[in-house]
């Protein structure tokens, strides 16, 4: 799950990790309490897309006037389709030197990935891309500790203010104990800046690993603070796994390769997906009825296409939240349903032995798939 | 012969007492896998069905002889799991437990490469089958045949679907894989190309990939320089909207490097023959056996 800049920063504090102070602004009538920030101060917008200095998303204030004018102007901005509805306001840096860190998982490798950089505070992808020698990769053995010796040899091949070695040293360690610790899949820090305060982490990007929620309280909050369309909330609440696209046949299916095949076979017929709804792994009726009743939240679905193959999800289950879902029900739209593997010949019975005329059932993927894109006109 | 396991594969069961555990333990022994053993700490002693319950891996393997550890643990105590296997020298490892954090699989996968000798299938995979042997998993054995094809997938659900197509058509498996989707997998497809190479009872081989990662062009230049058997090869994700997350972990499009078209185009370049569309797996390994 990927963070907002000021999410990111709230996770440097717990890990002690220098950064600018900051004030975090909701709405303009946050700024009317005053706070404890020395001018000038950066008024930052807070969106989850690139290029945001580009698009005027970061201005400079020096006084309280520029200030509020500045903060009037962000808050509510579009940045390539990203309202602004947050924006961060920090103490401006003097700003020495910058460099570029991250941490992440080489997944080809199966290690962790260190990158660093003297050249810090710019597109790091055209740095790797044009002068590859300006970058470090140190790769990281997840069975092991981090070595100081390897940080430091790391820091003087990137050519990095060796004046400042042990604070560099200290706020990588950090850093670090935040990508483990703290279960991130991605920190990255860009710029990573020398300033006449010293060493300080500008920017934050930060992604966490869902997986590790039971041991983290506060990635439920961190969650809740991250909007997403009311669909995908309501999907999420059911713990279904639905993402929103343009086309006009909803897609339910177990398993995201299975469903991500759906959506393919579907095209070849010459359809559009609405959506991708992974029901998971062993789902129950009620899931599926659930699933159901996300997609008539849809006004883009002309048809549904149900396509299940059972493994540890039985295809009985399947059939009864079919059923529970739509009996007695003047359905929007024809559903398609095609069911293999664990428990079919009982989930196939279970349909038979409940009609309704807009159920249509299927033997094969293919056929399904060209009824669905079919009834959709 | 078939590959990782054939119908002498002791298997032991981790988190047998489970609703999970127990269904697809009791549900693989029908089928007429040896499910010698199951592990429930503080349960030793006590038995499911008539099989032994012990209170750790180790025993299990002194008392029964077992080989192969099929997991079932949840997310929170999986890697402790699988390393007392490991540790425990268990040859195989069948983790198929989902929502294990990347962390934990990070550590787990180099512990063991590090220190072990085992071989670690998953976590988050639908573990394996081979037909008319063993199944050591979740697979539906009913969509199954014996026969001569091997099949690898990085997909659960999607696996089913290509057996399922060969199947239909009358044409058997010698092993049929799922490597799972997560971020740190442990075999990978490397791993099984190189075990269906040297397999004298596979004829041709299937392989499942899907966007995101780099696995499956890393698979396409081993293949080109390795594997001399057959291969059909289809991509899911054809469609999929880059840098969407699609429920897999590591299903991000980034760039051009891991989207379905880089990654179909290394495969024919290495002579693989690409489907656009599962269901027409069947026909293509027909064609090239």
């Amino acid at each position: 799950m990927d963070l907002f800049e000021y999410q990111g920063k709230s996770l440097y504090a717990n890990y002690d990790i220098a950064h600018p102070n900051s004030f975090l602004v909701n709405k303009i009538e946050d700024l009317e309490h005053g706070f404890n920030l020395n001018y000038p101060v950066v008024v930052k917008a807070q969106v989850q897309v690139g290029g945001r200095g580009k698009a005027g998303g970061i201005k400079l204030a020096t006084n309280n006037d520029e200030l509020i004018t500045h903060t009037n102007e962000i808050l509510g901005m579009d940045i390539k389709g990203h309202t602004v509805e947050k924006i961060l306001i920090e103490e401006a840096s003097d700003i020495k030197e910058e460099y570029y860190l991250s941490f992440t998982l080489d997944r080809s490798e199966k290690k962790y990935l260190m990158m660093l950089s003297a050249k810090g505070g710019m597109d790091i992808e055209a740095v790797a891309e044009e002068n590859p020698d300006d970058l470090t990769m140190i790769h990281i053995d997840p069975s092991k500790e981090l070595d100081e010796a390897v940080l430091i040899d790391a820091i003087t091949n990137s050519k990095l203010n060796l004046d400042y070695e042990s604070d560099l040293v200290e706020i990588i360690t950090r850093l670090f104990k935040l990508f483990i610790s703290g279960d991130c899949d991605l920190v990255e820090v860009n710029p990573l800046a020398i300033t006449s305060s010293g060493v300080m982490a500008l920017d934050s990007k930060v992604s966490l690993d869902m997986n590790a929620k039971y041991r983290h309280e506060d990635f439920d909050q961190i969650e809740k603070d991250i909007p997403i369309p009311p669909s995908e909330k309501s999907a999420k609440e059911k713990g279904l796994n639905f993402i929103k696209l343009d086309g006009s046949v909803g897609i339910i299916g177990n398993g995201a390769g299975l469903v991500m095949s759906t959506l393919d076979v579907v095209a070849e017929y010459g359809g559009s997906a609405a959506n991708f709804l992974d029901i998971g792994g062993g789902a129950k009726a009620e899931t599926v009825s659930a699933a159901l009743e996300v997609l008539e939240t849809d006004d883009s679905v002309s048809s549904v296409f149900i396509n299940i193959f059972g493994g540890i999800t039985r295809c009985d289950l399947v059939a009864q939240g079919i059923v529970e879902a739509t009996k007695g029900k003047d359905l929007k739209w024809p559903i398609v349903i095609r069911l293999d593997g664990t428990n079919a010949t009982e989930g196939l019975k279970i349909l038979r032995d409940n009609p309704n005329e807009k159920i249509i059932i299927t033997e094969t993927m293919n056929e399904a798939a060209e009824l669905s894109v079919k009834g959709n006109r | 012969m078939a590959i990782l396991i054939d119908e002498n594969s002791k298997v032991v069961v981790q988190g047998i007492t489970g609703r999970e555990g127990q269904f697809h333990a009791l549900r693989n022994r029908d089928y007429g896998t040896k499910i010698v053993a199951g592990t429930r700490p503080g349960k030793g002693g006590e038995q499911v069905e008539s099989i032994p319950i012990f209170n750790t891996v180790q025993e299990a393997i002194d008392e029964t002889g077992a080989n192969v550890a099929l997991t079932f643990v949840p997310p929170a105590f999986a890697k402790d799991a699988v390393l007392e296997a490991a540790y425990a020298d268990c040859q195989l490892i069948v983790c198929i437990t989902e929502g294990i954090p990347a962390k934990d699989e990070a550590e787990m996968y180099n512990l063991i490469k590090n220190n072990t000798k085992s071989k670690l299938l998953g976590p988050n995979c639908p573990g394996l089958i081979s037909p008319g042997k063993s199944n050591v998993g979740i697979m539906p054995h009913e969509i199954t045949l014996p026969g001569n094809v091997g099949v690898v997938s990085r997909s659960g659900t999607l696996t089913y679907q290509a057996v399922h197509e060969l199947t239909q058509l009358n044409i058997g498996q010698s092993t049929c894989i799922g490597i799972g989707g997560d971020p740190v997998p442990g075999m990978s497809f490397i791993d099984i190309l190189k075990e269906y190479q040297e397999d004298e009872e596979t004829n041709a081989i299937v392989m499942i990939g899907e966007i995101g990662g780099t696995a499956e062009e890393e698979a396409a230049e081993y293949i080109k320089n390795n594997i001399t058997k057959p291969v059909v090869s289809y991509i899911a994700g054809v469609t999929a909207p880059p840098g969407k997350k699609m429920g897999h972990a590591g299903a991000i499009v980034s760039g051009n490097k891991g989207t379905a078209k880089a990654k179909m185009e290394a495969l024919e370049e290495a002579g693989v023959l690409v489907v656009s569309n599962p269901t027409k797996i069947g026909k293509a390994v027909k064609e090239v056996i």
